[in-house]
């Protein structure tokens, strides 16, 4: 049976932030060892007790050994899958088997980028579309987005009510980075970057860090802080290139939310705020749809309604989420993050109140691959 | 790839398909097991695993299933179009709709591929089309 074993297994005991927005002259190492450091004191663990690692990054190719080096530990489990900015989140499923299993018993999940301020690393490109001078990121969530709007005739102020809804939670949250006011007509008027969407439908670039401690749900309950535990996680893919994506419409977000949910033996409607992974505003239209919050091509109605802002029925991104707190390149620790704040009830004035269940889902490359994470307090157990 | 089939280039599927667009021509490769035209090149079907590939001229013929504008300053070439064609044969690919302005292309719209020279490399582009 999918999941038996390892929904509420594990639990997220401490987490770390460090460098969000700017930290000049900082490595990413940098950044990933202040994070972790963060996240063992809010732990209440020590870093000698550290032995699970799972960490991916822009820079390194071999991450758990330059990130395992750099903190000083040798652990007995090393992951370092990269499939883009939902790793991380993947990571936290990988962490629990290990756990569950007797691998390692303290499993840090970290991840920090200085690509704001620092020198930028070239990335891995498409061998086919390069020479097409394809923007990429940006062109292919542009050719997305194209397609929803020709499908289903989704306007650029649908999209345009992403970023103003993230806005106005990143105007709750004292360490967004982007915190002035912002309108539909703002994002409308802002410079196209590539049809349809323009540089206030991107995401923000920043430097940050984040890093998580799990352990084993018995060992948690003796920890100094709440635990939140994952309920259930699913990760899936569909392609690479953005050619070769078999439907612009449809992410695989629609298998990996599904099995997520049936680890987690929850539906949708138990779900009380989201992290979506939101690097271009498309992004949270097409999640709301593969995860089943509402029929596919009616995302954009549901978030012009205000339904995602402060005071709707369906918080998202209550952190500001990549479009208005934080985007170091990946982004997907910070959406989980952000997810255990919320059922922390330590959120402070973005707080949604008496929040249980928590929905993180990390994307990664041009919407190729998809991870779906259930979370929640021990009542849900 | 049968060794007795002296018609069909042998050795690297990305160099082979360079070569045909050197030579004029727009060739994919097609899966003699279960007929799916084959885009991007490789060495076995993605559809169905068989290694037995063969290089066909494709029709060059399709329609836009998405397109943008990658907006650029005009001192640095100006605005382009960027588009994924679906060709008629099956095949998805990325390229860029020419001879018409970016603004004109159309999701939908017949397209037909051209080959052109881009920094003395041929390159496999499209133009609109009477139809697909």
């Amino acid at each position: 049976m999918v999941g038996r074993s390892i929904r509420g297994a594990a639990a997220f005991v401490g987490v770390g932030l460090a460098g969000i927005g700017l930290a000049p002259g900082f490595t990413h190492l940098d950044l990933i060892g202040l994070a972790v450091h963060e996240a063992l004191r809010d732990a209440g663990l020590e870093l000698h007790e550290v032995d699970g690692l799972f960490t991916a990054n822009m820079a390194n190719m071999l991450p758990t050994l330059a990130v395992g080096e750099y903190l000083g530990i040798r652990p007995s489990v090393a992951v370092g899958t990269n499939t883009g900015g939902n790793s991380l989140i993947d990571h936290a499923l990988w962490a629990a088997i290990a756990l569950e299993a007797g691998i390692c018993s303290v499993a840090v999940i970290c991840y920090g980028s200085n690509q704001r301020t620092g020198k930028s690393v070239p990335p891995d490109q498409p061998p086919y579309e390069l020479a097409y001078h394809s923007r990429d990121p940006i062109t292919s969530y542009a050719l997305a987005a194209a397609r929803h709007m020709h499908q289903y005739g989704t306007t650029r102020e649908q999209l345009a009510a992403v970023a103003v809804s993230a806005r106005e939670w990143a105007r709750r949250n004292p360490i967004a980075f982007a915190r002035d006011p912002l309108t539909v007509a703002d994002v409308l008027a802002s410079r196209m970057v590539c049809d349809p969407l323009s540089v206030l439908d991107c995401c923000l670039v920043t430097d940050g860090a984040g890093a998580i401690v799990m352990t084993r749900s018995d060992r948690a309950r003796h920890t100094d802080r709440a635990p939140i535990y994952l309920l259930g996680c699913a990760s899936a893919q569909s392609h690479r290139q953005i050619s070769q994506m078999p439907d612009l419409t449809v992410t695989a977000a629609a298998q990996s939310g599904p099995r997520a949910f049936a680890m987690a033996k929850l539906e949708p409607r138990d779900v009380d705020v989201l992290q979506l992974y939101d690097a271009f505003t498309i992004n949270v239209l097409l999640f709301l749809e593969d995860l089943g919050f509402c029929e596919k091509g009616a995302a954009g109605a549901l978030v012009a309604s205000g339904a995602i802002a402060p005071g709707g029925t369906l918080p998202v991104n209550t952190n500001g989420g990549g479009l208005s707190c934080v985007h170091p390149g990946m982004y997907g620790i910070f959406a989980l993050i952000e997810a255990i704040e919320q059922l922390r009830n330590s959120a402070g004035a973005r707080q949604v109140a008496g929040a249980e269940v928590a929905l993180a889902h990390g994307n990664g490359g041009m919407l190729s691959a998809q991870t779906t994470a259930i979370l929640g307090t021990a009542a849900t157990l | 790839m049968p060794a007795d089939d002296a018609s069909q280039p042998t050795g690297a599927p990305g160099a082979a398909f360079e070569a045909f667009l050197k030579g004029g021509e727009f060739r994919l490769q097609c899966c003699r097991a279960c007929g799916r035209q084959i885009y991007y090149p490789r060495t076995v079907c993605h559809y169905c695993g068989s290694g037995d590939l063969q290089w066909l001229p494709a029709s060059g013929r399709g329609f836009v299933y998405s397109t943008t504008i990658v907006r650029q300053k005009p001192d640095r070439g100006g605005d382009y179009n960027v588009a994924i064609i679906q060709l008629v044969e099956g095949a998805r690919l990325l390229s860029r709709i020419v001879d018409v302005s970016p603004s004109d292309v159309r999701i939908d719209m017949p397209v037909v591929a051209i080959i052109r020279e881009a920094g003395g490399v041929p390159q496999l582009l499209f133009r609109p089309s009477a139809g697909a």
